[in-house]
């Protein structure tokens, strides 16, 4: 599991294209967006795209990111349990 | 009726890693690719603007340039009615067809939402107004070359008819890797007179 919560936050660093975070900046429980990572819609939409080419989950119901995007311990968590690559 | 004139206040061009402010060189690189350059500016700006990065190739343009200009405009308050005028020849064609390979193949469609935005010229000038506070009129244009002609005849009318206190006019052309972007600030004061004539000559700098 700590593995892939490294690997996510690499991916979300690069996918994003968050210049100035560095993988040591965002903590385990840090909110993604909001007064955290500070994401907006968009990156919640690429963050979609990324489940779905990475780890072959498809969200059918985007309502369900605002859960599963809360942090990368809630994200690793998901794609542990529903990867299917 | 004579119509009044009208002045630039100020120029900003960038083209070959080099940017000139009223034809002065104000920063350069040694020959880089754009992403590389655009961030080099970013960072001799020192800013802290995070969705600069998020941006595409002609959004990072356009806003380089009026970062400059808005930046050396000691009266601009972010209150002002500053219109924004602006037209290129590729409209986003750069972006465009990054995001058209991003669908291209039916076993590897992953359309990118962050690239799509970008799939519009006038998006830039939505970037601008989000950094410098502007609510005011804007416009982009597509046209087979830089048209100095439709531009002093739209920003004048847009100063005339009280739509505008000043109007920031600007090309901005971005297609693979080949970039040029010529931005002034036109108002009902200054010293260089804006018309066809010396809008032709600062493009040429």
């Amino acid at each position: 599991m700590e593995a892939l919560k490294q690997e996510l936050k690499s991916k979300i660093i690069e996918v994003l294209n968050l210049e100035d975070i560095a993988i040591a900046d965002i903590n385990d429980d840090d909110a993604l967006f909001g007064d955290g990572l500070g994401l907006d819609s968009i990156d919640a939409l690429e963050l979609i795209v990324m489940l779905d080419k990475d780890y072959g989950i498809k969200l059918v119901d985007p309502k369900e990111g605002k859960t599963i995007f809360k942090s990368i311990e809630t994200m690793a968590g998901y794609i542990a349990e529903n990867r299917v690559k | 009726m004579t119509a009044k004139k009208t002045y630039i206040q100020s120029f900003c061009t960038i083209q070959n890693n080099q940017i000139l402010m009223n034809g002065e060189v104000v920063f350069s690189t040694e020959p880089t690719a754009f992403s590389d350059f655009s961030k080099k500016t970013y960072q001799h700006l020192e800013m802290n603007y995070p969705k600069f990065f998020k941006m595409d190739n002609l959004s990072k343009l356009a806003f380089l340039g009026a970062e400059f200009l808005l930046k050396s405009e000691s009266n601009f308050s972010k209150e002002n009615n500053t219109a924004l005028v602006f037209a290129n020849k590729s409209s986003s064609l750069d972006t465009d067809v990054k995001y058209q390979n991003s669908i291209s193949d039916a076993e590897n469609y992953y359309p990118s939402p962050a690239v799509f935005v970008y799939t519009l010229p006038n998006i830039c000038l939505g970037e601008i107004s989000i950094k410098h506070q502007l609510k005011s009129e804007n416009s982009f244009f597509i046209f087979a070359d830089y048209n100095p002609e439709f531009m002093e005849k739209y920003s004048n009318i847009l100063l005339e008819t009280l739509k505008a206190d000043k109007v920031l006019c600007g090309w901005v052309e971005y297609y693979n890797e080949n970039y040029k972007a010529f931005l002034y600030l036109v108002d009902k004061e200054g010293e260089i007179e804006h018309n066809q004539e010396i809008l032709k000559k600062l493009y040429k700098q």
